[in-house]
């Protein structure tokens, strides 16, 4: 018996958010109307997050294998080799809706659902990572946005016992309405231990593991049915409410079950919980699931089987069991305080079976669920090009001094740890480098091995050119890995983008994936996973576009890894690449010259890898003494940081050939600053010049301030002092 | 050299001290589930390590202080038994009563995870005989409720009887109770029970013991623990 | 029969949450407030109707685990 009340109507598949012609589609597939419950069903499996209806086409446009990949997109994570029979299992996905509606709970369950999904592969989650974004430092609302994203994130990850050790933060306008928070979780596994979502082996029991359901975060709009009556927005909390106590017994629990070979197949229950779990198990193992939803541990009385399907419901999980392996895996979880019900089993049927109280609430073909989901070529516009800008035409009356003072005290370019103080860095005591340099670097169990961590993006140059702004956003991660002396490996992508059905919007989609396909296949750094986050818009004014990239490179000897600080006095110091004095989309020309314009610096592909290796073969040979990557805010910015963290000042020479602003705020790509150890300057230069690679020698390091050309000197304590306060002010200030 | 490090639900730097026993202190590591009502035979150490047990609900360390394993602790203790607890572990040792006094929210009200200077207070204890009484050690915190504080009588005893362990310090050595991270009265970091046998800190010595991580002023706590313990033996 | 424990730190203890809550009050422009303490709520439901055995109960509760005595003090109010 399949129950046909209530009807649904026209207005009933608008608010599950499918089109008519969605809707129609449905209908056909399976032959009648369908039930509220599988209306709810299917509009959790074709909504944009669970299909990836409007990037299914350009996604796979992306390289995602190599020699190192074990398992790309489309699993909980991605998995990389990283030898010795180890794995490095990694992801990035965003929480951006719920973390502006309460960032408290909305970050903290982004990390607590990132951390899930490494852990459902066999991974013990070694690192955090994140990205966000904020509007304008003097909205209203940033300062309250950015004091709950940041102790949300402390609070899931310092809780559950990973270390986060990286990230990055940003602020812009457009963000004012749709922050972003991007969450990435790092784990290692055995390469012969990894678990997958497939389900295998008819007549297998499905078992329900974790936290209890409620009826958190069902998206389902507010039904004027009987079903649903006057009080549906009480019981229906939009906001999930996250458990880190829950979430770390549930990774012990997991992995102690997974280690005694008790599961076939694991899926984290994350968006649309039991539903995308549900059908992802079986349609990815060619089987049928039939779930009993009366066995279904829940938190909350007279929940229907509406409800359950879409609950939210943090830290929970399905496995389908070994055979005769159920009264085991219970033990282990009852151990840990943690539900264990058999909701289901497996079936050779391959449909999708819901059964509530005797009820059939769904009957549904798997499979179409889940590869029939509407796939659209929507229409989008390509950028229009910006005019090229030349140091000529970005006049300044600003001094060096003024503008780099100005600069490192400014919400994008500040010291950040008022941020990662918050969140503990060195639990596992395994960080050799913390938060604040290029990239994080975690030991690989007792080492020598290390993992560098990176996340990375410049918007504003996406803005201003999709393509360029996807290239330099992967070649950028790939940049602040080898400057620490790994070799980039894979990524993980978090594509935050506008309204997909704009055609401009689209297109900045569009140039984005192309962009970021065309650096990791020059780069050798294959996607492994990823996630898509369109609709990020408020009164029709989307978000700059924000293809936030995850880098992961391996060190293979962790005493060779390099950190940016000037070691020593008297050192030459050199930037390698090629300094052309790019201004456009730079932070020089929006924060000095509160100019947004021009076209961003164009990334050359062949240009970066050669200059990376070159760098990479410095500081395994031990030439250099301080490496870093040059990016925002260009050359100068980059010396004063290495400075900064070295508490040790330099002299700059001046550079006749170009405007000085140009010379030292532009933003050129492909290029590192680094200092020759002891007498080694020499050989760099040798080196250089065998490679074909440009070299110029900047300055020397050496005293207490910052000598620049025909300008004040700068103490580097007071440039620090304002470097570190910015943020610690900006933030004491809030009501 | 035999240490039980008990593991209740939540907590998180069970590893992080154990590693620290086996590789500084060469100790024999056993991890002790919270449901057990006895250590291993011939526990010389106990360790509360570090986390969030309970996930710190109702108060940190409440509940993880009336687990089962405790009153194995508290006999342990009263023996004369060695106990340390770290972060979590003075909290709970606190809520307990095997040390006085309790560790409220940071005054500034956040989580913080950074290196500070501590003080050793003195270095004639089980705990810090490889130190030198004064001597300034960088160790980190981590937490967000590290904020000791216990009544006027209370903390008067526990300065006459020279049982503060460590203490917040600035760069040049000094006490300055505001600029400590958590505001701790008279930047108290850790405390010793009457009898000097259990310690309650909340740095974490043990994510600083090697050098390619990081600093290594966390090895002189382990160093003294296994040598106290190889002259008892 | 149901029972509310409100447990509060004790009044010379310093609240630094309630302080934060205070000013914030204070800036969101809510006249007239002087101070303000944090506490906690527990509805508990006891067996039985014996108001002086649920007494008991509670009180152990609050002693044994509800409360630290160090810092908090609770007070408990039954449900008429």
């Amino acid at each position: 018996m399949i129950p046909n009340t209530p009807r649904i109507t026209p207005e009933l598949v608008a608010e599950h958010g499918l089109k008519p012609d969605e809707y129609q589609r449905f209908v056909e597939l399976i032959g009648r109307e369908p039930t509220i419950t599988e209306l709810g069903i299917v509009s959790a499996m074709w909504n944009e997050h669970c299909s990836y209806k409007s990037s299914k086409v350009w996604l796979r446009t992306l390289p995602t294998s190599g020699p190192r990949v074990i398992q790309g997109p489309g699993e909980n994570a991605g998995v990389v080799d990283i030898g010795d029979g180890l794995a490095v299992v990694f992801k990035m996905e965003s929480h951006n809706h719920p973390s502006f509606i309460e960032p408290y709970q909305g970050a903290g369950t982004g990390v607590g659902g990132i951390l899930r999904d490494v852990f459902t592969m066999g991974a013990r989650p070694i690192a955090a990572l994140n990205a966000l974004r904020f509007g304008n430092c003097h909205h209203p609302r940033t300062r309250q946005l950015l004091a709950g994203v940041v102790a949300g994130i402390g609070g899931y990850g310092n809780s559950f016992g990973v270390p986060t050790v990286g990230g990055s933060i940003g602020f812009h306008g457009r963000y004012n309405g749709n922050i972003l928070v991007n969450a990435m979780a790092v784990g290692l596994a055995k390469t012969d231990e990894i678990f997958y979502a497939a389900a295998a082996g008819v007549g297998r029991s499905i078992v329900y593991l974790g936290s209890k359901t409620g009826r958190d975060g069902i998206h389902g709009a507010t039904m004027a049915s009987a079903e649903f009556g006057a009080d549906a927005e009480e019981k229906r909390p939009t906001v999930q409410v996250g458990d880190p106590f829950a979430e770390k017994l549930l990774l012990e629990a997991c992995l102690e079950i997974m280690k005694a070979g008790c599961v076939v197949a694991i899926q984290d229950m994350g968006a649309a919980g039991l539903t995308c779990s549900a059908v992802e198990m079986g349609a990815k193992g060619d089987l049928g699931v039939e779930l009993n939803l009366d066995a279904v541990p829940c938190r909350e009385t007279g929940m229907s089987a509406y409800e359950m399907m879409l609950s939210e419901s943090q830290e929970r999980m399905l496995m389908v069991i070994a055979d005769g392996k159920e009264a085991e895996a219970e033990a282990i979880f009852k151990k840990w305080g943690l539900d264990f019900a058999v909701v289901g089993k497996t079936t050779d049927t391959l449909r999708f079976v819901v059964k509530h109280k005797g009820v059939v609430e769904a009957d549904l073909p798997i499979k179409e669920l889940g590869d029939e989901a509407p796939e659209y070529y929507r229409p989008f516009n390509e950028t229009p090009a910006r005019p090229i800008l030349t140091p000529a035409d970005v006049p300044t009356s600003v001094t060096l001094a003024d503008a780099l003072e100005q600069m490192l005290s400014s919400p994008d370019l500040c010291s950040k740890r008022w941020v990662w103080e918050q969140y503990d860095h060195l639990i596992l005591g395994n960080t050799v480098q913390k938060p604040g340099g290029d990239a994080a670097v975690v030991r690989v169990e007792e080492g020598p091995k290390a993992l560098a961590l990176t996340t990375d993006v410049t918007p504003r140059y996406c803005e201003a050119d999709p393509f360029e702004g996807g290239k330099q956003a992967v070649a950028e991660a790939w940049r602040n890995l080898t400057a620490v002396g790994a070799t980039p490996i894979a990524v993980t992508d978090n594509l935050n983008f506008g309204n997909p059905e704009k055609p401009d919007t689209m297109g900045q989609f569009v140039g984005c994936v192309k962009g970021i396909g065309a650096a990791c296949e020059a780069l050798d750094f294959p996607v492994v996973s990823g996630n898509v986050s369109l609709y990020n818009e408020t009164n029709g004014k989307g978000i700059l576009p924000t293809p936030t990239i995850g880098g992961v490179g391996l060190i293979d000897d962790l005493s060779k890894t390099m950190t940016l600080a000037f070691k020593a006095a008297g050192e030459p110091i050199y930037v390698i690449g090629k300094t052309e004095g790019w201004l456009g989309a730079s932070i020089y020309l929006g924060l000095i010259c509160e100019r947004e314009e021009g076209a961003p610096p164009p990334v050359d592909l062949v240009a970066e890898k050669r200059n990376g290796d070159f760098v990479r073969a410095l500081i395994l040979d031990g030439l250099v003494s301080a490496a870093h990557d040059v990016s925002d805010g260009g050359l100068l910015v980059a010396v004063a940081e290495m400075a900064m963290a070295g508490n040790l000042g330099a002299a700059v020479d001046s550079h006749c050939n170009m405007a000085p602003h140009a010379f030292w705020f532009g933003e050129d790509q492909a290029r590192y600053v680094v200092t020759a150890a002891h007498g080694q300057g020499s050989e760099i230069l040798r080196r250089a010049e065998a490679a074909g690679v440009p070299i110029t020698k900047i300055g020397k390091t050496g005293g207490d301030r910052l000598i620049l050309p025909g300008d004040r000197s700068i103490f580097v304590e007071a440039l620090r002092d304002r470097h570190e306060t910015w943020l610690p002010i900006y933030m004491s200030s809030m009501s | 050299m035999k240490s039980a490090v008990i593991l209740f639900p939540g907590s998180n730097r069970e590893h992080d001290a154990a590693r620290a026993l086996k590789l500084v202190a060469g100790s024999n590591v056993n991890i002790v589930w919270h449901g057990e009502s006895e250590l291993p035979k011939h526990t010389d150490l106990v360790v509360l390590p570090g986390g969030f047990s309970y996930g710190d609900y109702l108060r940190c360390g409440a509940i993880a202080a009336r687990a089962n394993i405790m009153g194995a602790v508290r006999a342990h203790a009263e023996k004369g038994g060695l106990v340390l607890g770290i972060c979590n572990g003075f909290q709970i040792l606190c809520e307990a009563g095997l040390l006085p006094g309790v560790l409220v929210r940071n005054a500034k009200l956040r989580f913080v995870c950074r290196e500070v200077f501590l003080r050793v207070e003195r270095a004639d204890t089980a705990f810090t005989r490889a130190y030198r009484k004064n001597e300034l050690l960088r160790i980190p915190i981590a937490h967000g409720e590290g904020n000791y504080t216990a009544d006027e009588t209370t903390i008067k005893q526990l300065e006459a009887e020279g049982r503060v362990a460590f203490r917040y310090a600035r760069a040049d050595g000094q006490i300055d109770q505001a600029d400590g991270p958590n505001g701790a009265i008279n930047g108290i970091a850790g405390i010793y029970s009457e009898k000097l046998n259990v310690l309650g800190m909340m740095p974490h010595p043990e994510n600083n013991i090697e050098a390619q991580i990081g600093r290594t002023d966390g090895r002189g706590l382990f160093e003294s623990l296994a040598a106290a313990l190889k002259a008892a033996a | 029969m149901k029972a509310r424990v409100i447990v509060t730190l004790k009044s010379a203890v310093l609240d630094p949450q309630g302080k934060a809550i205070e000013g914030a009050l204070r800036s969101l422009g809510v006249s007239g407030v002087q101070s303000v303490r944090q506490g906690k709520v527990f509805d508990v439901e006891l067996a039985g109707n014996d108001r002086a055995s649920a007494e008991g109960a509670l009180k152990e509760a609050c002693d044994r685990l509800l409360a630290n005595t160090v810092i908090e003090t609770y007070k408990v109010e039954f449900a008429e």
